[in-house]
């Protein structure tokens, strides 16, 4: 029985109820060309509405294009320039007359060190936040913990480069960074990535700083999803003999991964395009040092710095290291859904 | 600090509205340099209150400030390096320096005061380029024999930004050093050979007053209200002089501007034993047909007046005011270049 046939043998009923609607009018034809009129009202209204979502999310897509489009025709002069050298050169010398060498490897180094050493650091720790507030945290404790992660997410960045720059970039190159350098000091490769002299503004102290201010993301975002996971799967875990490590490890994050992942790409996300807070403490040069204590720099944290101040290929070149930002989060992005795709197929394979 | 560069980076955006807007004429905009920003801002509020025309300066850097000026979005445009006779003509400008400051080398050294330690070009231009490392390097020592001194690694700090106060500081190094002219060169941004980038003389200061054994260069004035330790130089005729109003005044007068076509004229490494080597004069930008001309006029008399009256105020905020003859070869170019009435 196809829909309309269904409305028309409710047609009785309805008839009923429009009738006590559109009392005063009363005859069946103008009841029935009413109900036709209503029914038409309903159907522009759903297109409208159709048309309006549509709308929006066509939006999205043009506005992404025009970036992209803006970004291309910016760093046009510096791609003819330069080609595909840019990425692997290493000089950086806007003063260079009559035309400068301008390279992104430095900026694309320190942009995936750091954001690699902050997700090493924030996602077993923010993960670690998650499982205790949801699992093992005494109810008197849950709301403050949590309360605090949230604040922590609402920070300004400038307020995290401020206090890297002020307190934790002193603490760390007057204690930590110097005991690192003692320790490794004799031990090959582990000696040339912890070299010295400390430094309040070095790669690792971004990272430091980036890790904290993703950790918030992980956070709140696995706890979410933990919480979505129904009580009565845990609860036979539990009921099997499970430790609540093997409860997380088999039942929880299984039934999360996608919530999950989505929260670490986001806190990714962050990191790669973070700005204000890199720009205060990584100590923006352009040359890659096997140091981790090496001042390094950042795709947009060259770009805040140098842009006011740029022009010609300079500026071109900075609005390139722009695109290359997008292609490199485009491909995380990217390579996380395939991540997600595969997992899931291969769970079909084991189910 | 930031909080500066921020707003001139929101004002960057807003100032192309905001001064095709002001539509009073004798609202005066200008835009550029930070450097002498603060010398600005006093001269607008003392003429303000004397003859009521106000200024509306925007301290956005000398770059975005030519671009400015170059799109007519302004009435003037500041800058701390002078454009060439070349660039001047392109675009229909006319340039003048306004007033002068200086640089000076910062260091956080123990034990070490403002003007203990001697320092010469070739020295600075070595350390900037990593190759003396060390507080005791022997070049060091050589300038600096009673003093003591750590045998820390020295911790290069520099601007991040691209900054006129850059520009005069690499082009200095580039007069004294010719290894730094072959390698590196001048620029408003250059690529620094080793050191942390720090943004904004704020961040250069803050730098070095936190890391131990560390040196910068700052403006004087910056450098004298925060306390910090500066160094005493080095000049082209061989003589140890401190910074100060005296010797940034003896390297003024050392200046020939009448040779100098368009007022193009860096004033690092002037002749003269007072001289003070890292003096710089920060410059104005006009057009030579404003498309608004009683703007351009009130301007042109904001800067005679700050010339005349400004002095003492220049003196006061550690500027240098432009020598009286100077101002005579300004007031002539004006008359001849500019068309404003």
């Amino acid at each position: 029985m196809s829909l309309s046939e269904a409305k028309n043998n409710h047609d009785p009923g309805e008839a009923d109820l429009s009738d006590i609607a559109i009392e005063d009018v009363g005859a069946a034809s103008v009841d029935k060309n009413d109900r036709a009129r209503a029914l038409a009202s309903f159907k522009r209204d759903d297109r409208v509405f159709y048309w309006l979502t549509r709308l929006s999310a066509l939006c999205v897509l043009a506005i992404l294009g025009g970036i992209i489009l803006t970004l291309i025709v910016g760093a046009w002069p510096a791609m003819r320039t330069f080609g595909f050298e840019f990425l692997w050169t290493q000089r950086w010398a806007p003063q260079l007359k009559p035309e400068p060498i301008l390279g992104a490897l430095g900026p694309l180094y320190g942009t995936m060190l750091t954001s690699f050493l902050a997700m090493l650091i924030a996602v077993p720790v923010g993960l670690g936040i998650a499982i205790f507030l949801t699992e093992l945290c005494p109810q008197t404790l849950r709301h403050p913990i949590s309360l605090a992660i949230e604040l922590l997410a609402g920070v300004p960045s400038i307020i995290y480069g401020m206090w890297g720059f002020f307190v934790l970039g002193p603490f760390l190159a007057d204690t930590f960074q110097p005991a690192m350098i003692a320790t490794f000091q004799h031990i090959p490769v582990l000696n040339s990535i912890f070299a010295g002299p400390p430094s309040y503004l070095s790669l690792f102290n971004a990272s430091l700083v980036l890790a904290i201010m993703i950790l918030p993301f992980i956070t709140a975002i696995s706890r979410e999803v933990f919480n979505t996971v129904p009580p009565m799967l845990k609860e036979s875990a539990y009921g099997l003999g499970c430790t609540t490590w093997e409860v997380m490890r088999h039942v929880v994050i299984p039934y999360t991964r996608v919530g999950v992942v989505g929260g670490i790409m986001l806190a990714l996300g962050r990191a790669l395009g973070e700005t204000m807070a890199v720009t205060f403490i990584i100590g923006n040069s352009f040359r890659i040092s096997s140091s981790l204590f090496a001042p390094g720099t950042t795709i947009s944290a060259a770009i805040a710095s140098e842009f006011a101040e740029s022009d010609g290929l300079h500026q071109s070149s900075l609005i390139l290291l722009g695109l290359l930002l997008f292609v490199l989060t485009l491909f995380v992005l990217t390579a996380a859904r395939l991540l997600l795709m595969r997992l899931e197929r291969r769970e079909g394979v084991a189910s | 600090m930031t909080f500066n560069n921020i707003l001139s980076l929101a004002l960057v955006a807003g100032i192309a509205t905001s001064a095709a807007t002001s539509t009073r004429a004798a609202d005066i905009t200008g835009a550029g340099a930070t450097f002498p920003f603060p010398i600005y801002s006093k001269w607008a509020d003392a003429y303000k209150k004397e003859t009521g025309d106000s200024l509306n300066y925007q301290s956005i850097g000398s770059g975005a400030g030519i671009k400015q000026i170059q799109a007519k979005t302004v009435t003037f445009g500041a800058s701390d390096m002078p454009l060439t006779v070349e660039e001047l003509k392109k675009d229909g400008l006319v340039q003048f320096p306004m007033v002068m400051g200086a640089l000076v080398a910062i260091v956080n050294v123990e034990g070490v005061k403002s003007g203990d330690l001697t320092l010469d070009g070739a020295t600075l231009a070595d350390i900037y380029l990593g190759k003396v490392r060390t507080w005791d390097d022997a070049a060091i020592k050589k300038l600096n024999p009673s003093a003591k001194l750590p045998t820390a690694a020295i911790t290069v700090v520099r601007r991040s930004d691209g900054s006129g106060t850059s520009f005069v500081f690499t082009d200095y190094l580039s007069k004294v050093s010719a290894d730094w002219k072959s390698k590196v060169g001048e620029g408003t941004a250059v690529e620094w050979p080793v050191g942390v980038g720090a943004k904004g003389n704020e961040g250069v200061a803050g730098n070095v007053g936190q890391t131990k054994n560390s040196i910068g260069y700052v403006e004087y004035a910056y450098a004298k209200q925060s306390n910090l330790v500066y160094t005493a130089l080095v000049n082209k005729a061989g003589k140890t002089v401190k910074p100060g109003n005296a010797s940034f005044q003896a390297a003024a007068a050392n200046a020939d501007w009448a040779k100098a076509p368009g007022f193009y004229q860096i004033l690092t490494e002037q002749p003269g034993e007072a001289s003070w080597p890292i003096t710089s004069a920060t410059f104005i930008l006009l057009h030579k047909e404003p498309k608004d001309k009683a703007a351009t006029a009130a301007a042109l008399k904001f800067f005679s007046w700050s010339y005349e009256k400004g002095g003492k105020m220049a003196e006061e905020l550690d500027y240098v005011p432009m020598p009286d003859a100077v101002v005579k070869l300004v007031k002539t170019s004006w008359e001849k270049d500019i068309n404003s009435k």
